[in-house]
């Protein structure tokens, strides 16, 4: 049923939903790589003021295993209040869960208890392969018309090409895929858009067969994971533009477009220059040299340099190179876009730039946490190691606050962290003045609490800077 | 039409030019994306145009088969259309989809034209214009050729156009002042307090004006 009033998560514009309230709950995926126990979906206690602050409040089990829970998102957003096809009484409520290993798409609701967020629908993979002809469903986002949903690979056999999936806003019902014209884009990941100037945007991952058993040498010393981003025609979804990164820089993941609807830029994070292992975060924007204005183009604005680092301390996979790479694998943008927040899952850093001028970020804050070889422990627990690092980042619409989970992906943090990645998740204080973080000693979760599942994606309760999408300025 | 008629046309124009889904707030999305008064003011004209086509086609209708047509018979259609379409307005869980905000000007009338046709504001009409007097007083059954059918149907329709008129100029004025209003005074974080679900009183007054109808019908 639809409110009188609209949902007060919804906010038109960026500048306003940086006033919101903070967030009391978080929503974390969480899963059993032995695929032996159910995912779940666990509850962190993120209002200060309670006695369980930094606890797990809530767990709910999914009903099958072996899922793989990686990335979800809501059924509704600010998006909701743009003006073509606005309805803005409807309610955030929903949470799209996908698996990504298993294709299932869990749909729950967290208003009856937001603290034990009720199973309502499955939509099972042979409805998202018949009607989208996708599978590995991925990134979720709520679109004015309908919620978006990335997905990796291809339907029955086929390993690609992966797409969008879209599924009706209320029933939940997948109604196809979403590109009438696809061009030459073949592999997917994550996507967003700038729904003010009908552009979207996706990036490059690699199909199923390329990424389920772990990174392959030869695949990525072949240069032939994802190294281009996609434009599209949001309106009539068809391809525009490719733009290659050049294949040096393997694997183009995160997707961060300004919040601001008036802007045309947005920033990718890629995991790995196979020339030097350094990571890189490019910038997207119009071509300066097109009169027209409507091509697109890419800058890389920040590298991250490699680590040298002792063989014997260094899996497998990395002993030939003697470094440790960066591994940037997730990028988050404030929802006022001043600050750009990196994750260096291998080297165990989260850095804070300010890209007030997105051409030429500042570093302005660094927190080392874990790493393949540094494995620092958390300052308020300073005698347990960490492993895994910095990975998932989400951060608060106020911008004030910054969580981190510790997984990648199954298969590739084993090869990461053999000796076993565990489980935490950090929340770090930032100074939105003058840039820095701090890491809080009082919100912590990690290992038991998680129950021996691995962490990924949160999500914040009443949206936070990677949910939602605004059309007015 | 009386004074009274003339002026619940105008009310309902009001009533519709007031909902943020019929267009105001599309021209102020425009102007602020392009920081431009101007666009914002450029932007109504085709939004009212496609609300008056939309509104004109249903009066113009409705007022032509009357001037031809056993006019219960047409009451009485018109208010179970009306009542069927508020109901499903009201019980749908679906709604209208659009992708797409940077629209020319023709897109932008085609745009408002679907939404009020998918809102149904030309239906919201009929019990004022089924209410009124038979142009003419033409009864269908008098008529000694059938010859003179078409050009009274066509003289029929000119009460319904006129209505759409008055209806879509008030329709134009109240859009103007609130997008005005949003956009020079209030800004658009009025809407989170202000967004009155439209949509579902929208759908009670298509049921209620089918059931008065339907009422006067018989």
């Amino acid at each position: 049923m639809t409110r009188w009033t609209p949902d007060p998560s919804f906010y038109p514009s960026p500048r306003e939903a940086a006033q919101a309230p903070a967030e009391k709950l978080a929503y974390v995926a969480a899963f059993d790589r032995a695929a032996e126990r159910p995912d779940a979906l666990a509850v962190l206690d993120t209002d200060p003021d309670s006695p369980e602050y930094g606890r797990v409040v809530g767990w709910t089990d999914l009903p099958h295993t072996g899922d793989e829970l990686h990335h979800f998102g809501w059924n509704a957003c600010s998006s909701a209040l743009c003006p073509t096809a606005p309805h803005p009484h409807v309610e955030r409520r929903y949470l799209i869960v996908p698996g990504l290993r298993s294709s299932r798409v869990h749909v729950y609701d967290t208003k009856p208890d937001p603290r034990a967020p009720k199973l309502v629908k499955v939509i099972e993979p042979g409805e998202l392969a018949e009607r989208a002809g996708y599978s590995r469903p991925h990134t979720v986002h709520c679109g004015p018309d309908g919620i978006y949903l990335s997905a990796l690979g291809g339907a029955g056999d086929a390993d690609g090409p992966g797409g969008i999936a879209i599924l009706d806003h209320t029933t939940f019902d997948v109604r196809g895929a979403w590109e009438a014209d696809r061009g030459p884009q073949h592999l997917a990941y994550d996507f967003w858009w700038h729904l003010n100037h009908d552009v979207l945007v996706t990036s490059e991952w690699g199909t199923p067969s390329m990424i389920e058993d772990g990174i392959v040498g030869e695949l990525l010393l072949g240069r032939r994971y994802g190294h281009a981003i996609h434009f599209w025609d949001l309106a009539r979804r068809r391809h525009v533009q490719r733009v290659d990164l050049g294949d040096a820089y393997q694997m183009p993941l995160e997707l961060r477009p300004a919040h601001d609807p008036t802007q045309t830029y947005g920033f990718v994070g890629v995991v790995i220059s196979v020339e030097d292992l350094s990571a890189s975060i490019w910038l997207w924007h119009r071509d300066g040299e097109h009169r027209d204005g409507e091509a697109w183009a890419v800058t890389k604005v920040i590298d991250i340099p490699a680590e040298p680092a002792d063989a014997a301390d260094l899996p497998d996979l990395l002993k030939p190179f003697g470094a440790v790479p960066p591994l940037v694998t997730d990028i988050d943008l404030s929802v006022d876009d001043r600050f750009l927040y990196v994750s260096c899952w291998g080297t165990g850093e989260l850095r804070q730039y300010d890209v007030s001028d997105p051409f030429h970020p500042v570093l302005t804050g660094s927190v080392r946490l874990g790493g393949i070889v540094r494995r620092t422990p958390h300052p308020g627990f300073p005698d347990e190691p960490l492993a895994g690092g910095p990975q998932m980042v989400e951060i608060s619409r106020d911008g004030r606050r910054v969580y981190v989970s510790n997984s990648l992906y199954g298969s590739w943090d084993d090869q990461f962290y053999p000796d076993g990645v565990g489980a935490w998740l950090a929340k770090l204080d930032v100074d939105t003045e003058a840039g820095g973080l701090t890491p809080d000693a009082r919100f912590f979760p990690r290992r038991e609490e998680f129950r021996g599942l691995r962490v990924h994606q949160t999500r914040l309760q009443g949206g936070d800077a990677s949910s939602d999408s605004y059309c007015f300025p | 039409m009386t004074a009274t008629t003339w002026l619940t046309l105008a009310g309902l124009g009001a009533f519709h030019g007031l909902n943020p889904a019929m267009g105001w707030l599309f021209a102020v999305a425009r102007g602020l994306q392009e920081r431009s008064r101007r666009v914002l003011l450029a932007s109504l004209p085709p939004i009212a145009l496609g609300h008056l086509v939309s509104v004109g086609v249903v009066a113009a209708l409705v007022t032509a088969t009357r001037s031809v047509a056993a006019s219960t018979a047409v009451a009485v259609a018109g208010g179970v259309l009306l009542v069927g379409f508020g109901l499903w307005r009201l019980l749908s869980r679906r709604h209208f989809r659009w992708a797409g905000m940077r629209l020319s000007n023709a897109q932008l009338a085609g745009w408002s034209f679907l939404m009020s046709s998918a809102h149904g504001a030309g239906l919201m009409l009929l019990p004022v214009l089924l209410a009124e007097p038979v142009v003419g007083g033409g009864h269908a059954g008098h008529l000694a050729a059938a010859g003179a059918l078409p050009g009274q149907a066509a003289a029929g329709a000119l009460p319904g156009l006129a209505a759409a008129g008055v209806h879509t100029v008030a329709m134009f004025g109240v859009a103007l002042a609130a997008a005005v209003v949003v956009y020079e005074v209030l800004g658009v974080g009025v809407l989170r307090r202000a967004w009155f679900n439209v949509d579902r009183l929208w759908a009670g007054v298509l049921v209620a004006a089918g059931v008065v109808t339907l009422v006067a019908a018989t």
